[in-house]
């Protein structure tokens, strides 16, 4: 516990830990101190000089920004110097700023306006010529106004410090002065577009949104992004039913303010021309527009029919459907269809971590947790191009506690640029680089191991015993490709493993065994592209699809259900942490249905009673019989992240590590949903070319 | 891109002369001779120095823009810099200012047309007690008059 | 090249080995056959403590602009930090008004890098860097040939004459920035980036270049030292005024009879330097005013200058000692023009870090301007002063108050000249609030 210090704020007076930031304090006391360029939890600037304070027996006015309280210090916030000082400042920066604030992007949410509103003189006295520079096109997704902006340094920081991207400077000098990019004219960086949401002003501005909307004529949607496994929220302003923005800026979530470029500009694919928005039939060999009384017929008589004569069923779940889905789906395979061949595309090898760990508590990671861990060893991934959160996570910890990491990995890496030692692995070899850094990782109070898809089955209990070995805390964190991928898991989308990793009564086929049998009879597939890598054996099998495109399982399907993607519906998905968290529907998409929808639609037409197929009901009954999922239901009803341990104890008949093989994707790729996105096939980093030419540090 | 062997060896040692990890330290000396020696700041000369020192380009873009005496413009061969500052202006600085553009024919920062000459207005270069003063390229003069003024640009055209 | 006749009233204690008409720079045989490095030698044999010491008794104070008192500044530096030490030479002389640094590099390259030996023994440090403004490229040369006598004969490198201490030191170019001569900005400018300022604290004593605790001084600070070791700081001290120790150069231009750089003891008569050293107002003048201490000082009348040369003197005149950099104005002097000039500067050498330095100097440069131009309106001389009170005392760091500073001193002491130009200039500019005509 630091020092406490008492001193006089505005003629009250506050105790607060000694060498904490005027700013800061006085914000935990409800006193403003109005800034630009301050900003929590990145380098302090002193640069914008709007929060000049008076503090008694110091000559010049001191920046509430950079000024550590002290005992006995006595400051004035709103003395008459201190609002004339804020009104200079203001009118100096409105001298060279254009006031096209009723054409800017920003009026409405711009920082200036508010406090020139709030602090300004409310009368200009400039009457010179401004200094005016043309607007930038920096990439598909970053536009830049010069002459707007006001040299707050926030978008150089958090590319910097942040991400680690550095990809923005300044350059020139004097009233010149601008922001650059990092190549010259143009940017080559994450496109994760987080410079233009702290922006203040309208000078960065995103090529999705800018001249489309104000900001009070969206609805805004916070919901759960539906990339990759690591769940940040995003909340998505929707205008007449469209996506045209994402960002999250009122920092809820596991994320804070942190997004992607998936997750703030991926959400196009909503709106993209090719989407399913109508049930297809195969005629005469074509897949032609039906009805959804039709589609369901027909699906629902195929399968009793197969049903009734004792036929092979294959399911395959999706690594993106909400756990209300994947749970429903097993459930009507398992007791409405009669057969236990249900499975997804694994990419990380959960059901092993859980019975490595069997009998310990608190061995998960949240990601939460990332920030607050003595060290931290990742194996066998390339983090900011695959899990850019836990990246962005574990980059915090380092610039704010100093946390030691470690790497293996098979190539160089982002996060090589601060970790202790950075060693080198081939996929599967990892271990034996591990091992060498036994020394170095008992040294730490605790640590957390962040893994990839190499490691697994043996390996990974490898990998625990030697975690057991250190003798040291340490709790694991197995990564998975998509937003629901542990989800999937967790709600038994396996053959050997049923909800909550109870074994099945009886094991079926797995996914690669469905695809290869010959003599399958039915194919059903919700929400998953298994044909992209693996032809179907069966010739005669009668194939459904649960798709938002026409994807190559799609085209070989006998009927095709146009689905609503996860920004259209409620339900909850777990993150590759295992915490859960409530998806929220944004816009609608004419024609489409959730995929809970269309499987009880399915299970009402062929008479089987499964139970109500409402969200709610369905999370109630996850609750009850998924061990670990009995969550707290206010902090997933008002948008948190509550964490699950869905076993403690042995995982019996542990699924075969085989098949789990990640995508591999990049932060431009996402699995076959990514191909949709205009704005991430635009960037010119995609697929993922960035990093080859970045010189190592 | 390579440099001449005295450059090279120049930069070899600059290099050496920052704490191990710090050699960006050398990133502006090593702009400015490299310039000297191509004449300007060019889109390889950028990606050269960053390969060399392990920047960013963007680190680079940031002190061209900065440094007055780092420009990716061509300028003449010789390159006249001209103070107007308080200590010259008081003694002719400013009527020096306006022979010069005159007699070439050239204003701030524009070269002449046979490449020979470029004119630019500078601020203090530190030769105050013998003020006005001039320099070109690298080379100072002092108590420059109008009449002075020509008879170096005449000379300087007799050299080529 | 660049030396003056020396005048008979001089005390020459840094210009000691200057020789004029000047013969080839003296070389490091001719520095050692004039006591050079005996100082160092001397100060090989002292225990840091007493280097410091000596210092701080002979009552040095930073010779750029701010006056620091350097034993003080030594001091700070924790000599048992397990970081490496550096020394910093600020050789990037952009004062406007200021040419001493260069005299001195040019005449006694060696006298410079004894200082810096010193300075270095006293903080234990084992690297230094000369950073000179790339206009200077001559003297980089010069003094390259000088650092490479030096460790040809064991005064650089490892194992200094023995001493079993080793010491580094080497220039380094600026490329055309003045606020690189702040010491903060001169340390990023130091480690390859632009020239901005660094928040204070750290200071440089404890965070100095590459993040290590470092000296950072002037030259002509540096060439004080030997003489200090040599002969004591109470030795130099007595030269000056209290509290203002030893001889300073000054470097004197404008209107006068006989401009040029001289050695003078601290404290030494402000009227009387322009009248001896000076030659008095040229073309039998009358004096209007003087800026004491390069651009960044507030200006004072004729009739303020009357006063003793030294730090304290001139601040408590309202001005200050600055770099050393006197600029005489007779009393033909355009003071709107003087003031726009001075504008000029600083809005053009403005790094852009913080808003009112950054918007402030180019708005005052502009305004002053259409009042040099003579198409200013008459709350344009008002708005100036108060424009330069927003900024002063409140920009990052101290440019904004030296564009502030002279400003707002200008147009105080001379504010009848600003309404006399704008009288001049209404009788036939009947509409001067409508859009403005100047076009940048």
């Amino acid at each position: 516990m630091s020092e406490i210090v008492t001193f006089t704020l505005n003629g009250q007076e506050i105790k607060a830990p000694k060498g904490d930031l005027l700013i800061e304090v006085a914000k935990r006391a409800g006193i403003e101190i109005p800034a630009f360029c301050y900003y929590e939890g990145f380098s302090l600037q002193a640069a914008c000089r709007m929060c000049l304070v008076e503090v008694e027996k110091m000559p010049k006015l001191q920046p509430g920004c950079t000024l550590p309280v002290g005992e006995g210090m006595v400051v004035h916030t709103e003395s008459p110097k201190v609002v004339e000082s804020r009104k200079s400042m203001l009118e100096f920066l409105l001298t060279n700023h254009p006031l096209d604030c009723p054409v800017c992007d920003k009026g409405g949410e711009c920082e200036l306006q508010d406090m020139t509103f709030r602090y300004g003189a409310g009368e200009s006295r400039f009457t010179e010529i401004k200094y005016h520079e043309n607007e930038k096109q920096w990439s598909p997704a970053v536009y830049y106004d010069p002459a707007r902006c006001i040299l707050c340094y926030r978008c150089v920081r958090v590319c910097d410090e942040g991400l680690g991207v550095g990809a923005l400077g300044l350059t020139y000098r004097g009233v010149h002065a601008e922001i650059t990019p990092s190549h010259g004219d143009h940017l080559q960086c994450d496109e994760c577009g987080w410079c233009i949401d702290v922006c203040p002003v309208g000078a960065l501005t995103s090529g999705t949104y800018r001249y489309k909307s104000r900001p009070w004529e969206m609805d805004h949607v916070g919901t759960i992004c539906t990339h990759c496994s690591n769940g940040c929220k995003t909340t998505l302003s929707v205008r007449n039913g469209e996506i045209i923005r994402a960002n999250n800026r009122d920092r809820s979530g596991i994320n804070g303010e942190f997004l992607c470029v998936k997750g703030r500009f991926g959400f196009d694919f909503v709106h993209h021309p090719e989407r399913l928005q109508s049930p297809l039939i195969r005629r005469d060999g074509q897949l032609v527009e039906a009805s959804w009384k039709e589609a369901l017929e027909t699906v629902a008589a195929k399968f009793a029919e197969v049903r009734a004569r004792g036929g092979k069923f294959g399911v395959i779940g999706s690594n993106r459907t909400t756990n209300e889905e994947n749970y429903f789906l097993q459930k009507f395979a398992r007791q409405g269809l009669g057969t236990a061949s249900i499975d997804h595309h694994r990419t990380g090898d959960v059901p092993t971590l859980l019975d490595a760990l069997s009998g310990k508590t608190g061995a998960l990671a949240t990601i939460g947790d990332l920030y607050t861990a003595k060290a931290a060893l990742v194996i066998g991934s390339d983090l900011a191009q695959q899990h850019p959160l836990i990246a962005y996570q574990l980059r915090a910890n380092f610039r704010h506690h100093q946390m030691p990491l470690y790497t293996v990995t098979r190539g160089p890496v982002r996060e090589d640029q601060y970790s202790k030692r950075a060693l080198r692995a081939e996929p599967g070899a990892e271990m034996e680089a591990v091992e060498t850094l036994r020394e170095d990782l008992a040294k730490h109070e605790s640590l957390t191991i962040v893994f990839g898809d190499s490691v697994k089955g043996d390996a990974l209990r490898r990998l625990v015993a030697f975690g057991d070995s250190l003798g040291t805390k340490v709790q694991y964190l197995c990564l998975v490709d998509y937003s629901n991928s542990r989800g999937a898991m967790d709600m038994g989308l396996l053959p050997e493993l049923g909800p909550g990793y109870h074994a099945a009564e009886s094991a079926g086929m797995n996914l690669d065994q469905m695809l290869d049998d010959a003599s399958l009879d039915a194919l059903w597939v919700v929400g998953a592209n298994p044909l992209e890598r693996r032809g179907l054996a069966s010739e005669a099998a009668f194939v459904v699809v649960q798709e938002l495109f026409l994807t190559e399982t799609a085209q070989r399907a006998d009927v095709v259900f146009p689905a609503a993607s996860a920004y259209e519906k409620s339900g909850t998905v777990t993150n590759t942490c295992g915490e859960v968290q409530r998806l929220k529907a944004g816009p609608r998409i004419m024609g489409t249905k959730p995929d809970l929808e269309i499987m009880g639609l399915l299970a009402k037409e062929m008479g089987l009673n499964l139970g109500i197929w409402t969200n709610d009901k369905v999370f109630e009954e996850i609750r009850r019989t998924v061990r670990g999922y009995n969550v707290a239901l206010p902090v997933v009803a008002t948008g948190g992240a509550a964490p699950t341990m869905p076993v403690n104890g042995r995982v019996l008949a542990p699924a075969s590590a085989e098949l789990i093989r990640s995508d591999g994707d990049t932060l431009f790729t996402s699995g076959s949903l990514g191909r949709y996105s205009k704005m991430l096939s635009s960037v010119m980093e995609a697929p993922g070319r960035l990093y080859e030419e970045k010189p190592a540090k | 891109m390579t440099f001449s062997p005295e450059l090279e060896a120049r930069f070899e040692k600059m290099i050496g002369l920052y704490p191990p990890g710090r050699q960006k330290g050398a990133l502006i000396p090593m702009l400015l001779y490299a310039q000297d020696e191509t004449g300007r700041i060019t889109d390889e000369l950028i990606e050269e120095v960053s390969k060399r020192l392990s920047v960013n380009k963007v680190e680079v873009e940031e002190v061209l823009g900065y440094y007055t005496m780092l420009h990716r413009e061509p300028r003449g061969r010789h390159h006249l810099q001209i103070c107007t500052n308080v200590s010259c202006m008081l003694v002719g600085g400013e009527e020096l200012w306006h022979h010069a553009c005159h007699k070439l024919g050239i204003g701030n920062k524009q070269t002449t047309a046979d490449g020979q000459f470029s004119l630019e207005e500078v601020e203090c270069i530190g030769a105050c007690s013998w003020a006005p003063a001039m320099i070109d390229n690298y080379d100072f003069h002092l108590r420059v008059t109008p009449e002075s003024f020509d008879a170096l640009i005449e000379s300087l055209r007799q050299k080529q | 090249m660049l030396f003056n006749e020396p005048h008979p009233l001089e005390v020459k204690v840094l210009t000691k080995r200057f020789e004029y008409p000047q013969k080839d720079p003296i070389w490091i045989d001719e520095f050692l056959a004039k006591e050079g490095y005996a100082a160092f030698r001397k100060a090989l044999e002292m225990p840091p403590d007493d280097i410091i010491g000596e210092v701080k008794k002979s009552a040095l104070r930073g010779r750029g602009g701010a006056g620091f008192p350097t034993g003080l500044k030594w001091g700070f530096v924790d000599r048992s930090s397990p970081k490496p030490k550096y020394i910093v030479v600020n050789a990037d002389e952009g004062e406007p008004g200021t040419c001493k640094d260069r005299v001195l590099m040019e005449n006694d390259p060696h006298m410079l890098i004894e200082g810096c030996l010193i300075a270095g023994r006293a903080i234990n440090a084992n690297r230094g860097w000369i950073y000179i403004r790339g206009e200077y490229r001559y003297l980089i040369d010069i003094l390259d040939r000088a650092i490479q006598q030096a460790y040809e004969r064991g005064y650089l490198g490892e194992n200094v004459q023995g001493s079993g201490w080793t010491f580094h030191l080497s220039t380094h170019t600026g490329a055309g920035s003045y606020e690189c001569g702040e010491e903060s900005a001169l340390l990023e400018s130091l480690e390859g980036k632009r020239g901005n300022p660094r928040l204070k604290p750290p200071f440089p004593a404890t965070s100095g270049a590459f993040q290590c605790p470092t000296i950072v001084n002037n030259v002509e600070t540096y060439c004080a030292v030997p003489s200090i070791i040599l002969n004591g700081g109470e030795w130099y001290a007595g030269l000056g005024t209290p509290k203002n120790g030893g001889t300073r150069m000054v470097c004197l231009s404008g209107h006068l009879n006989r401009p040029g750089v001289y050695e003078v003891p601290l404290g030494y008569n402000l009227k009387q330097l322009i009248e001896e050293f000076g030659g008095g107002v040229w073309k039998g003048r009358r004096l209007k005013a003087v800026i004491p201490g390069g651009s960044s000082s507030p200006i004072l009348t004729a009739d303020e200058i009357d006063i003793p040369a030294d730090y304290d003197s001139l601040a408590k005149a309202g001005s200050m000692l600055g770099s050393g950099a006197t600029m005489v104005l007779d009393e033909t002097t355009d003071m709107v023009k003087l003031a726009h000039r001075v504008m000029k500067f600083y809005a053009h050498e403005s790094c852009g870090w913080c808003i009112p330095c950054r918007e402030g100097t180019a708005w005052l440069e502009k305004m002053l301007r259409r009042l040099d131009e003579g198409i200013g309106v008459a709350r344009d001389i008002d708005m100036v002063g108060q424009l330069s009170h927003s900024m002063l005392g409140r920009t990052f760091c101290a440019l904004g108050d030296a564009a502030a500073m002279p400003t707002i001193s200008i147009v105080e002491k001379f504010r009848h000249e600003f309404e006399a130009k704008l009288a001049a200039a209404q009788s036939f500019a009947p509409e001067p609030e409508t859009q403005p005509l100047v076009v940048l």
